[in-house]
């Protein structure tokens, strides 16, 4: 075999082997139980492209960028059915103001902190499943690992209009979906405290 | 000048640097005279810090096992 094509070879295998654990904590907000799978499809999609990346340093993008997809096509053959939601009492809601009003924990002085206190990074983690994710992609990537949104819109060819608007979205939906999760699982409970 | 619900509104593209200047102008005047919406914006920060500390890059051991695996069974 060409040295050269060796040499290439074992290079990706190290910069792959140092994005194993953040692409498996990504994939498993972004597909759940089917983690691992989605990084064995994007190990193998990323090496048979490798030739595709010229910079290293764009090497993290590069590898997220076709995780989201392995991601999408594994979610795809999942469920046919696009997830729909009503935006319309959404946009409106407020956290901040919800808790304020509904007080939670009376005697608290730091009553917000307080309701985010209550979640465990698996509760966290199951809300952001019940985004769709058309939504819960951009937040998950934006807020949890760090993308500018232009990164973002870039990574999969998006106007920045989209992803702002999807972003804007999603944390109105992952606020809302957060209280709900919070009253079902009795989070909010003062006795508990 | 800007209404409360406006700012409201921008908040999280105002933390994001996705407002234009002059939205951004218009939002740092109104949370200088707005203590209200100053808590709605230390929340949204808190919020941020939330979703950003649930992130786990603690992979199985048995998961991390098979997946450097595959990367060494990988061949053209």
């Amino acid at each position: 075999m060409d040295p050269s094509a060796t040499d290439r070879q074992e290079e990706f295998r190290r910069l792959a082997r140092e994005q194993i654990p953040r692409l498996y904590s990504l994939a498993r907000h972004l597909i759940g139980d089917d983690a691992e799978d989605a990084v064995q499809d994007c190990l193998l999609k990323a090496f048979q492209r490798y030739d595709q990346l010229h910079d290293a340093t764009a090497a993290s993008g590069w590898l997220t960028s076709i995780l989201v997809n392995c991601c999408r096509d594994r979610g795809r053959s999942r469920s046919r059915q696009p997830e729909h939601v009503d935006f319309t009492d959404v946009e409106e809601f407020s956290l901040f103001r919800t808790i304020a009003y509904e007080d939670p924990f009376p005697y608290s002085d730091t009553l917000h902190l307080d309701f985010l206190r209550e979640f465990g990074k698996e509760d966290v983690h199951a809300v952001l499943m019940r985004l769709p994710e058309l939504y819960r992609t951009p937040v998950v990537l934006v807020y949890m690992d760090g993308y500018l949104a232009r990164e973002v819109a870039a990574m999969f060819g998006d106007p920045l209009g989209t992803v702002l608007a999807r972003l804007h979205r999603g944390r109105k939906l992952f606020e809302k979906l957060l209280w709900e999760y919070a009253e079902e699982n009795h989070l909010l409970q003062e006795v508990a405290r | 000048m800007i209404t409360c619900s406006d700012a409201v509104k921008r908040l999280w593209e105002y933390l994001d640097a996705t407002v234009d200047h002059e939205t951004r102008d218009a939002i740092e005047e109104h949370l200088s005279r707005c203590r209200r919406c100053c808590g709605e914006l230390e929340f949204a920060e808190e919020l941020r810090r939330f979703i950003a500390g649930a992130a786990d890059h603690d992979v199985p051991d048995d998961v991390m096992g098979r997946l450097t695996q595959t990367l060494e069974e990988l061949e053209p």
